[in-house]
């Protein structure tokens, strides 16, 4: 039923889409010139459908940056088989029916051979459907929904790709931590009742502790709206954990660290990457984060030459750190570059079984390869903090 | 041993828990207590609180006690407008009508706050250092903060109480309480009467707003829902429109919370605090400290 209003929803625009192509065409504008002999083309169009204004701007904006300096180290060095690349920006305004109208818009008007972003998984849901009609790789450097890349009957969506992990991959890696790094035997998790990510994530992890041998000694719930979490924390402090999951955002994360920090647990709580605010630090304070370590899918301060090369140059063009939505844009944009130049010439369907077959590419946020779900198998990163709170790099983990 | 030491600890939860319940109970009672109204914008003038007392400290550089102070002196402005504005053109409608315009005023407050101050949740500054305490070998932990919100509830009800038996304003609050014509009658300015109640009503849950913010340092437009809520029902619990019945409700709410997650399932706190609820209006409407008036018919 939801499927069926969205081909409707689509078909409307794509029809109302077709009469503004129409009367575009009728004036003089763009001259739909004759099909110019399949010569090499003098650029290559790549559709960016971003969040640069709204709610979550801050994301689409660190992702776009990246992406256009990469283009331009690109082109720099003589864009992909010769022939620079070009990217065409659109905002969509972080909502979810402006995102399906700019790829559309993108795809109808602009031509493009391949679409990158949008940022968040609500957007770019909204978006696969139109590049599976038109049938135009779609590429997302940071949709973690698991949906983005397998419909509902578990069948992989064809021109839907992401280059980063999914959410559950983290759970994965929390407990693997926990057991190999913290030598943890047992461990306690507390879930955010109403979070499909925290949800997501909670279950992977007790089956991998659980698989490994570890033990779950307590499995407590709260709901978004909580402050107080004293009284469950006492209980799960009694149970006498060896560390605390907890896959929360920032502000419920902040305040449990602080609190059973309060109440005296002293053993280390891990958590996933909602914990990567800047907010964490004034919510939480410096000593509550002690022995608090968290996944994340890159560290800027990781010591790969690539990465430091990478953090060196967006510092100095942007002025500011690379957040893991810039590194995670970068390496976007260089597997699009890689793809194409694998597929030879400049179409959607020979770039979207380029992708697919991306094997081993090797970026600023670790090696990635592309699975059968459109996935790519990489590698994740642990961050800790220092005595002033500040995030440290721990380790990095490769599946 | 063990087992105590953990009660004794959600004991402790329960109580600091339960401190901020009343705080905001206090004002709910106060005002049902004069007007009979259910001013369901009182958990949104103590997230205004929260936030004049975030800016005091923020942008103005002010300490904890000038900041508590501000704070308290403006939501009572802001509380005294709301009566006059929202309030006061419905005295003599239905109490249903005050119900619901309540209901508005707490609509406004929230998502007008949010288009000034953004929903993004805002960190607290720490404003007095927090200093751990702890018993018993480090079994049981208590923290400063704690004992602040503790002393503050029980100073502004022992205050309160003052006021009320006490002063000049105190007797005019009872006597507009009591029977409003009858009060009008006799000299009582019944609208300043309102205003002051309404004042100090919402000078405590700026006090509250302020406290809560320091205690979780974290704010936000929504905060005043669920606390209001909870603060309402323990207002109810005690016994509404009596001031010692609002303290002792929310300390009850706070321990009654504190023991369901600690030994039952923490999912089941709210159903279990609006389930005592609901047992409390059907075995004694009045609430704990509430007398048995019959109505007249």
């Amino acid at each position: 039923m939801k499927l069926s209003k969205k081909v409707a929803l689509i078909l409307v625009l794509a029809f109302l889409v077709t009469i503004a192509g129409g009367c575009g065409g009728s004036k003089p504008a763009p001259a739909p010139a004759p099909a110019p002999a399949p010569e090499k083309p003098k650029e290559i169009l790549i559709g960016a459908n971003f969040e640069l204004s709204g709610n979550v701007a801050t994301f689409g904006i660190s992702a776009v940056n990246a992406i256009e300096m990469a283009f331009a180290e690109i082109n720099a060095g003589g864009g992909v088989n010769g022939i620079p690349l070009k990217l065409v920006k659109v905002d969509n305004k972080s909502d979810t029916g402006e995102a399906t109208n700019v790829a559309t818009k993108l795809i109808t008007q602009d031509k493009v051979v391949a679409l990158l972003g949008p940022v968040t998984s609500t957007n770019v849901l909204g978006a696969v459907p139109v590049a599976t009609q038109y049938k135009v790789p779609l590429i997302t450097p940071t949709g973690t929904n698991p949906k983005i890349t397998v419909d509902d009957s578990g069948k992989t969506r064809e021109w839907a790709f992401r280059t980063c992990f999914i959410d559950p991959f983290q759970g994965f890696v929390g407990a693997n931590f926990a057991i190999n790094t913290l030598k943890a035997k047992t461990a306690a998790i507390f879930i955010e009742k109403n979070s499909d990510y925290a949800k997501g994530l909670a279950e992977v992890f007790e089956k991998t502790f659980t698989e490994k041998g570890g033990k779950i000694v307590a499995k407590e719930y709260f709901v978004t709206e909580d402050k107080d979490f004293r009284a469950t924390l006492t209980k799960i402090k009694a149970a006498n954990p060896d560390v605390l999951y907890v896959p929360s955002y920032y502000e419920q994360d902040g305040l449990i660290a602080k609190q059973a920090r309060e109440l005296g647990y002293t053993k280390p709580i891990v958590g996933a990457d909602g914990w990567d605010s800047e907010k964490l630090l004034q919510i939480a304070g410096a000593k509550a984060l002690q022995e608090v370590y968290f996944t994340n899918h890159y560290s800027p301060q990781d010591t790969d030459p690539k990465l430091v090369k990478f953090v060196e140059n967006y510092k100095a063009k942007y002025g500011s750190v690379p957040d893991a939505l810039a590194a995670l844009g970068y390496d976007a944009a260089y597997i699009l570059a890689d793809a194409i130049k694998r597929a030879g010439a400049p179409e959607p369907a020979k770039i979207k079984d380029a992708l697919a077959a991306t094997k081993g590419f090797v970026g600023v946020t670790g090696s990635v390869s592309i699975d059968d779900k459109h996935n790519p198998v990489k590698g994740a990163v642990i961050i800790t903090f220092d005595k002033d709170g500040k995030q440290i790099f721990k380790e990095k983990v490769n599946p | 041993m063990e087992d105590l030491l953990i009660f004794l600890q959600q004991l402790i939860n329960g109580i600091s828990l339960g401190s901020i319940y009343a705080l905001i109970a206090l004002g709910y009672t106060m005002v049902y207590g004069i007007i009979k109204l259910i001013n369901f914008a009182h958990g949104d003038i103590y997230m205004v609180g929260a936030y004049v007392g975030f800016f005091a400290i923020t942008k103005l550089n002010m300490s904890f006690i000038p900041a508590l102070l501000t704070s308290m002196v403006l939501c009572s402005i802001l509380g005294i407008i709301i009566e006059r504005m929202a309030y006061k053109p419905l005295r003599n409608a239905t109490r249903i009508a005050a119900l619901i315009t309540a209901i508005g005023v707490s609509l406004l407050l929230e998502y007008g706050g949010m288009l000034i101050v953004t929903p993004q949740p805002r960190a607290f500054p720490e404003v007095f250092p927090q200093t751990k305490i702890s018993f018993f070998e480090g079994k049981v932990y208590m923290t400063n903060q704690q004992l602040v919100i503790f002393a503050v509830t029980l100073i502004l009800m022992v205050l309160l109480q003052f006021i009320v038996y006490k002063t000049k304003t105190g007797k005019a609050m009872r006597a507009v309480s009591f029977d409003k014509d009858a009060a009008l009658l006799m000299g009582i300015n019944i609208n300043n009467t309102i205003s002051a109640t309404f004042a100090i009503g919402s000078a405590l849950a700026a006090a509250a707003g302020v406290l809560v913010g320091i205690y979780y340092t974290s704010i936000s437009p929504l905060m005043g829902i669920i606390p209001g809520l909870k603060a309402f029902v323990a207002a109810v619990l005690g016994g509404i429109g009596i001031i010692p019945g609002a303290v002792v409700g929310g300390f009850l709410m706070g321990i009654i919370e504190a023991l369901v997650s600690g030994y039952g399932a923490s999912t089941w706190r709210d159903a279990v605090a609006f389930g005592i609820l609901i047992l409390i209006l059907i075995i004694k409407p009045s609430g704990i400290f509430g007398a048995n008036i019959r109505e007249k018919v």
